[in-house]
């Protein structure tokens, strides 16, 4: 019987693994073909011709005269989006920790609305949620309004399709991923660890740096990972608030496949973005989810 | 960690201020948004005061209601779907360990860990090379794909959370195993498997980026209406369609979470 | 002796393979009679669930048979054996109400929805939730869930009863009661209750027999007297009850009997039919209840004497640790008020009385 159960089981899993597989790794997988391949002259791509052009033109481009020159536009996109995911990762940590940490104090059916109401925005769809920053940010939005309103003559905000709109909307868009997994640490934990450290003399900052941030840690590291990278790969928040002049790695990705029809490029750097993600993500696993459950 | 909040003790500095601060960031800009679209001034700074005239103004047009007509057809189909796939997935998974059940786990949670636009990208790719026009079918089928785990992960926690001995307990009372699945395992799985199909189903109507590039002339969801709008302008009319959205997105994620908490 | 009931012949369970192969039961053989109340009791991870499990038809033996009434169970599932259990975590069906818990079997097996109810209100009977019918399990406590657990498992008459550590679960004052209970029910049924604990006072006092089970295997199969008076392992005498181990040389005790020399030179006789064939050092063991204090002074020459250490009162009795040298230490339960006399102080020598018959020697 135990054979036919294993057999029934994978008769079980088969569809989705096989739905998957077919219409998401494989395509991953044949991304990563594309782009070793040579750019069509008309857009799309010549089908068996080889060429390394794709990662060749992510840092040089040909000149008139054929010769390779260093080109650091794609580089700066690169950095750019590495910094703000670095920054929005950052803002989320300083507003979700001490939530995360106020939620974790309150009573359970409190704390159990409390989580509906982070998780909530996620629900929504992106596009809406960027667009209400929208309406807050541009001159003579909300914000501005209400800040003339208070006699700051801002006169325009200026704020709207700049690098700063983008990381207000970023932080926004992926604050709960910060808040959820470190709450799920700090739920764990055991107040009278705390309390321990309050009996042994530590004064309240200390008991915070020394007892409930070490073993809130996980959490906080499983947070700035479910933020970083998905911040990576924003597609909807540059394109709307940064008013499509600030790229990021996907604006860029999802450019060659419009105007630039570039498509060897757009799937090289599909593929980077992929493994910058899948690398992250391993990191992550081996610091933190190889240690043994009583030392986490 | 239970504690007394109103203790002293438990009061770190700038911990309540920062929270209160963050819901308020978390909510202003919903709040805003839905308030905004009932302003009768077309210059939505300025509220001038309270009318339905831009939801009716939404409601009455074609190309809205036809997009939103094609999200509901592409987020039911990629719902049934994936919610019958994710059922069978996770009733396969439950029940103890087998050889390659961390691939298989893997698989089943892969389109959560590649981002969007790769996944955009790659499905186009694939649709371009087997030669199929993209339109209404291969958003679908991309929708599916990534609303599997959505609807997955609810049902697997259920059964997660199932006694086993259950399932025995009606073998043992002479159910074979249909009539323990129908008469058991079934009955006390709905939930998670409601919870599962509303949470695809959200995701798929909400989802732009893929439906963006995977789809074609004639497959225009809502998402990608708005889109279309706000790139002409910030109107009142995108407001109340927005809110609408907002609203749906809310509502059904409510009911999600309340049907995933029925415990007996 | 009654008819066989089930039948386990060599029957072997690993599960797991390679390095990770676990052997649950090793080659295990035993008859469990009609109308018996048979309990496997051992230490967890014993294999005394496994065991249960593959008479239930959860699991497939590797090697071996399980027979009921003659007839080969292995290929059944269990939907199809005439068996049925109590599971530990009780597993009443939360969808379903108190009596469709108790239908679920009966309809399974196609019997009129009316003859079911019928059979479910005497079974609601039998085990005295009678109005407790339209209840669902959560709005029952524990040892309610319990009786509805055994009312479900009984209202198809099965052949055997399995009950899975039923009452684990309950507060002590709880399992008690239902000790007696499920003691009634059997005598009550007829039926044959093959019953898994780990608990040794709960198996002594509701058994007919015992299967003390180790690592797999059964080490000895008696009534509760027997196993508790003369028990054959070390682990046995261990396991059930407090028991003292000495070390000695088998010897001739004459007349026919063997006696034990132990190491300080006392020779006791024993009353234990042993084997010729057995020679050399052996473990005795012998219950602290069946050893009694003396005053040095009164001691005979063959009697063991040490010295008082720990003196502990426990209102019933009380319990003497007697340091008898050479790190050898015997524990002594005195009762009190029985009239011998059992006041002995700390540091104070005495001499140790015990009947040969107390005295066992255990299987190496």
């Amino acid at each position: 019987m135990g054979n036919i159960i294993r057999t029934k089981r994978f008769w079980l899993v088969a569809p989705a693994v096989v739905y998957i597989g077919f219409f998401m790794a494989v395509p991953l997988l044949q991304m990563a073909y594309v782009s070793v391949l040579e750019r069509g002259d008309y857009g799309g791509v010549n089908w068996g011709a080889f060429s390394m052009d794709a990662y060749i033109s992510f840092i040089f481009e040909r000149d008139l005269m054929d010769n390779l020159v260093v080109n650091t536009d794609y580089l700066q996109i690169f950095v750019r989006s590495f910094g703000l995911s670095a920054m929005t990762t950052v803002f989320a940590l300083l507003l979700g920790f001490p939530t995360a940490f106020y939620i974790s104090t309150q009573p359970q059916s409190r704390r159990n609305f409390l989580i509906f109401l982070v998780t909530i925005p996620f629900w929504t769809n992106i596009l809406v949620r960027n667009y209400a920053w929208m309406l807050l940010l541009r001159n003579g939005g909300l914000i501005d309004g209400a800040l003339n309103w208070m006699g700051l003559e801002t006169g325009g905000l200026d704020v709207l399709y700049t690098p700063y709109a983008v990381s207000i909307g970023l932080t926004y868009t992926y604050l709960p991923f910060m808040v959820l997994p470190i709450y799920a640490s700090l739920e764990k934990l055991d107040h009278r660890l705390v309390e321990a450290a309050f009996d042994l003399g530590a004064d309240k900052r200390r008991a915070m740096s020394r007892v409930i941030l070490p073993l809130a840690a996980p959490g906080i590291a499983a947070g700035c990972i479910l933020v970083f990278i998905p911040c990576l790969g924003a597609y909807v928040t540059p394109e709307l608030l940064g008013g499509g002049k600030f790229m990021m790695i996907a604006n860029l990705i999802g450019s060659q496949f419009g105007a630039a029809r570039n498509w060897p490029l757009g799937a090289g750097l599909g593929f980077v973005l992929l493994a910058l993600v899948l690398i992250s993500m391993m990191v992550y696993s081996f610091k933190f989810k190889s240690l043994p459950e009583e030392s986490r | 960690m239970k504690v007394d909040a109103s203790n002293p003790l438990w009061r770190f500095r700038g911990i309540t201020s920062t929270a209160m601060f963050f819901f308020a960031y978390l909510y202003l800009p919903i709040v805003v948004l839905i308030a905004l679209s009932f302003n009768e001034n077309r210059l939505a700074t300025i509220w001038t005061g309270f009318t339905m005239d831009w939801y009716v103004t939404a409601l009455s047009n074609d190309d809205m209601l036809r997009a939103a007509q094609n999200s509901i057809v592409v987020a039911v189909s990629a719902t049934v779907l994936a919610t019958i796939a994710a059922t069978l997935a996770a009733m396969g998974m439950s029940r103890g360990r087998f050889k390659g059940e961390a691939g298989v786990s893997a698989m089943l949670v892969l389109p959560l860990l590649v981002p969007e636009i790769v996944t955009a990208i790659a499905t186009l790719l694939f649709f371009v090379a087997l030669g199929i026009k993209l339109g209404l079918l291969t958003v679908i089928i991309a929708h599916t794909v990534f609303c599997i785990p959505f609807a997955y992960l609810p049902i697997r926690a259920r059964l997660e959370g199932m006694d086993p001995a259950l399932v025995e307990a009606a073998n043992d009372l002479y159910a074979n195993e249909w009539k323990a699945f129908r008469r058991v395992t079934l009955p006390l799985l709905w939930p998670g498997i409601l919870s599962g199909a509303m949470l695809s189903f959200i995701i798929s109507l909400d989802d732009f980026v893929i439906s963006y590039f995977v789809g074609g002339a004639g497959s225009t969801t809502l998402p990608i209406y708005i889109f279309g709008m706000i790139r002409i302008g910030i109107t009142p009319e995108v407001n109340a369609v927005s809110a609408m959205m907002l609203i749906v997105s809310i509502v059904f994620v409510s009911i999600s979470f309340m049907i995933d908490r029925i415990r007996y | 002796m009654s008819e066989v009931v089930i039948s386990a012949r060599s029957v072997g369970k690993t599960f797991g393979s390679g390095a990770d192969k676990v052997t649950a039961l090793d080659s295990v053989s035993v008859d469990i009679f009609q109308n018996e109340f048979f309990t496997m009791l051992g230490p967890s991870g014993c294999g005394k669930t496994t065991l249960l499990r593959l008479i239930g038809g959860f699991e497939q033996a590797t090697s071996g048979q399980i027979l009921l009434e003659g007839k080969e169970l292995n290929d059944l599932p269990p939907f199809k054996r005439p068996i049925n259990t109590v599971f530990q975590s009780y597993a009443l069906f939360p969808h379903l109400t108190v009596k469709q818990n108790i239908t679920f079997g009966l309809e399974m097996q196609g019997i009129s929805r009316k003859d079911a109810g019928g059979r479910a209100d005497e079974m609601l009977e039998l085990v005295r939730l009678a109005e407790y019918g339209d209840r669902v399990p959560s709005q029952l406590s524990g040892g309610q869930q319990q009786r509805i657990a055994l009312a479900r498992a009984l209202a198809p008459a099965p052949k055997v009863l399995l009950l899975d550590e039923p009452l684990s679960a309950l507060d002590l004052k709880l399992r008690k009661e239902m000790q007696v209970e499920l003691k009634r029910l059997q005598t009550e049924t007829g039926i044959t209750f093959v019953f898994v604990t780990h608990d040794q006072e709960e198996a002594l006092a509701m058994s007919d027999r015992i299967a003390v089970m180790q690592s797999g295997e059964i080490l000895q199969i008696g009534a509760p007297r027997e196993i508790y008076e003369a028990p054959t392992h070390r682990f046995v005498a261990d396991f059930i009850g407090d028991s003292n181990f000495l070390v000695g040389d088998l010897v001739d005790g004459g007349a026919g009997k063997r006696a034990v020399k132990l190491s300080g030179g006392q020779v006791i006789a024993l009353t234990q039919e042993v084997s010729d064939q057995r020679t050399g050092e052996v473990t005795v063991s012998v219950r602290p209840e069946r050893l009694g204090l003396v005053a040095e002074s009164d001691a005979g020459a063959d009697q063991l004497t040490g010295t008082v250490s720990t003196v502990i009162y426990f209102g019933t009795d009380t319990t003497y640790q007697i340091d008898l040298g050479n790190e050898a230490l015997l524990t002594v339960r005195m009762q009190n008020g029985s009239g011998a006399k059992a006041d002995f102080a700390e540091g104070e020598r005495v001499g140790i009385t015990m009947s040969p018959d107390a005295i066992r020697v255990l299987a190496d």
